[in-house]
C-alpha cells in the first residue's frame, strides 16, 4: 500500500518537474515574441517592468488573474467553462512521452507517437466546443477555421511522422532520437527534407499561429474562438496555444534534429570538448531555435487568406509528403546511405 | 514569356521570395531599435520649436514689453488681453498682460509681432495646471517663466539666428 502511494507521489513529482518548467518556459516565450518582433520591427518590445521587461510575463499573468471572468449571458455555461481544460489538457498531456534526454521520458511507451497524434487531434475539441459554447458568431467563425484548418493540416502532418516512422523504424521517440545518433550527417532532416518541410509549416498550421492564424483573424473576426473569454479562461487559452508552440518545436528537434544529440558528434576536436554537454541542453538549445523561426516567421508573412491556406494544404503539402513517404519507402528497402544502412 | 514563366516556377518552388522577406526580418532585428525612451530621453526638437510662453527682460532686468498690444491684434484666438499706462518714471508699460492658454494655439504671431521681443514661445512644453484660473498667464507669471527659461530662450533664438 504505502509502496502504492510512493510511485504515485513519484510520479506526480515528475509530472510537476515536466508542467512547472514548462509554464516558465510558455510565460518566457510571451516575452521573448514580443521583444523579438518588436526587435525585428526596429522597436525595444517590453522593457518597463523589471530589468529588460524581465518581470513582464508576471505583470501580465497577475493581471489576468485579477480579472473579471464574464460568462455571456447566452453561453452553455458548463461547456463555456469546460473548453479552456480541454484544449489545456492535451496541450500539457503531450509531454508525458517526450524523452528529453537518453531515458529521461516521463512514459517510455512503445506508440509514443501514435499517442502524440492522438492527444493533438484532441486539442480541436476544446477550440471547437470553445467557438460553440460562446453563442457569439466571431466566435464561431473562429472555431469553424481553427477546426478545418487543423483537421487538413494534420493528414499532412501525419504524413510527414509516418516518413519519420518509416525511416526510424520504430514508433518509440527515444528509439527514433537513437537512431539519429553519429553526427549530423545522420540527423533525418538530410533524407526526409521535404518532410521537415511539410511538418513545421504544418505544425505552423497546426496551432494556428501567423501566416495561419485567420482562426483569430483581428480585422475580421476580432480573436477568434476565444472572443467572448476573459480573466483566466482567456489565459489559459493562451497558454495551451504557446505549450503547443514549445511542444510542436520539440517535436521537430526530436524527430528531424536529433533530439538531444549533440551536433558536434563524431566530428574529430570539436566533438570531445563538447562531449560534458548533457543532452538536455542540446534539446533546449536546438528548441530555442524552432522558437526563434516561429517568431521570425509571424514577423515577415503576411496572413494567408482562408482559401489560400486550403490550397496549401491539400493541393501541395498533402501531395509533397505522400510522395516523399513513398521516396522514403524506397530508400528504406534498398538500403539508401548512411541512414538507411 | 517562356523564360519568365520558368523564372517564376523556380521562384516560387524554392520560396525565394519568402527567404528575401526572412533576410530584410533578421536583418533588422541585428540593427538598433529606433525607439526613443521617452520620459528619459527626448526627442531632439528645433530652436523654433513652439512650446510655453514667457515675457522677456533685458539683460538690466528691465522688462521688454512696451504695452503696444500688436501681439493683442496679430492673435487669431484672441488669447491676449492687455492694459497699459504710464508707469511713475514716465515710461509705457502694461498694468495687465493676461495670456489665455486654453485659448493659445502656439502659432507663435505674437512673437513674430513683438517690436521688441517680450514675448517669446519657449523650447518648453512639459507644463500644467492644477487649477481652475491656472490657465491665465498673468504678467507676474510670464515674467517669472521668461527669467526661469531666459539662458534657454537666448541660445535658441541665437542658434535659429546662425
Amino acid at each position: 500500500m504505502l509502496e502504492a502511494w510512493l510511485t504515485l507521489i513519484w510520479i506526480v513529482i515528475k509530472i510537476l518537474l515536466i508542467i512547472l518548467p514548462l509554464m516558465g518556459a510558455v510565460a518566457y516565450l510571451t516575452l521573448a515574441e514580443r521583444k523579438i518582433i518588436g526587435r525585428m520591427q526596429a522597436r525595444m518590445g517590453p522593457n518597463r517592468a523589471g530589468l529588460f521587461g524581465v518581470l513582464q510575463p508576471l505583470a501580465d499573468g497577475l493581471k489576468l488573474l485579477c480579472k473579471e471572468i464574464i460568462l455571456p449571458s447566452s453561453a452553455n455555461r458548463f461547456l463555456f467553462i469546460v473548453s479552456p481544460i480541454l484544449v489545456l489538457a492535451p496541450a500539457l498531456a503531450v509531454w508525458a512521452v517526450i524523452p528529453f534526454s537518453e531515458g529521461l521520458v516521463l512514459a517510455n511507451i512503445n506508440a509514443g507517437v501514435l499517442y502524440l497524434l492522438a492527444m493533438t487531434s484532441l486539442g480541436v475539441y476544446g477550440i471547437l466546443i470553445a467557438g460553440w459554447s460562446s453563442n457569439s458568431k466571431y466566435a464561431f467563425y473562429g472555431s469553424m477555421r481553427a477546426a478545418a484548418q487543423v483537421i487538413s493540416y494534420e493528414i499532412s502532418m501525419g504524413f510527414a511522422l509516418a516518413g519519420v516512422l518509416l525511416a526510424s523504424g520504430s514508433m518509440n521517440l527515444s528509439q527514433i532520437v537513437l537512431r539519429q545518433a553519429g553526427g549530423v550527417w545522420h540527423w533525418f532532416v538530410i533524407p526526409l527534407f521535404p518532410l521537415f518541410f511539410v511538418y513545421w509549416v504544418s505544425a505552423i498550421a497546426e496551432t494556428n499561429r501567423a501566416p495561419f492564424d485567420v482562426a483569430e483573424g483581428e480585422s475580421e473576426i476580432v480573436a477568434g474562438f476565444h472572443v467572448e473569454y476573459s480573466g483566466m479562461g482567456f489565459a489559459i487559452f493562451f497558454l495551451a496555444e504557446y505549450a503547443n508552440m514549445i511542444f510542436v518545436s520539440t517535436l521537430a528537434v526530436l524527430l528531424f534534429f536529433g533530439g538531444w544529440l549533440s551536433p558536434f558528434e563524431g566530428i574529430p576536436i570539436l566533438g570531445k570538448w563538447f562531449a560534458w554537454m548533457p543532452g538536455i541542453i542540446w534539446l533546449l538549445a536546438k528548441i530555442s531555435l524552432f522558437l526563434f523561426l516561429y517568431l521570425w516567421l509571424r514577423a515577415t508573412f503576411p496572413r494567408y487568406r482562408y482559401d489560400q491556406i486550403m490550397r496549401l494544404g491539400w493541393k501541395i503539402l498533402i501531395p509533397l509528403s505522400l510522395l516523399w513517404v513513398i521516396v522514403v519507402a524506397l530508400f528504406v528497402y534498398y538500403h539508401v546511405g548512411i541512414w538507411f544502412a | 514569356m517562356s523564360l519568365s514563366f520558368a523564372k517564376r516556377q523556380i521562384n516560387s518552388l524554392l520560396l525565394l521570395e519568402l527567404f528575401r522577406g526572412l533576410s530584410i526580418t533578421g536583418r533588422v532585428f541585428l540593427t538598433r531599435a529606433i525607439t526613443i525612451r521617452y520620459p528619459e530621453e527626448d526627442t531632439p526638437i528645433s530652436p523654433r520649436f513652439r512650446g510655453m510662453l514667457a515675457l522677456r527682460r533685458y539683460a538690466n532686468g528691465e522688462e521688454r514689453c512696451i504695452g503696444c498690444r500688436l501681439c493683442e491684434a496679430a492673435c487669431p484666438a484672441l488669447a491676449i488681453t492687455i492694459e497699459a499706462d504710464v508707469r511713475s518714471d514716465g515710461s509705457r508699460r502694461t498694468t495687465i498682460y493676461d495670456i489665455d492658454a486654453f485659448k493659445c494655439m502656439h502659432c507663435g504671431f505674437c512673437e513674430e509681432a513683438c517690436p521688441v521681443d517680450a514675448i517669446v514661445l519657449t523650447s518648453e512644453m512639459h507644463y500644467h495646471m492644477e487649477a481652475r484660473g491656472e490657465n491665465i498667464f498673468t504678467k507676474d507669471k510670464l515674467l517669472a517663466i521668461g527669467d526661469l527659461y531666459e539662458e534657454k530662450i537666448a541660445q535658441d533664438r541665437e542658434k535659429d539666428n546662425a
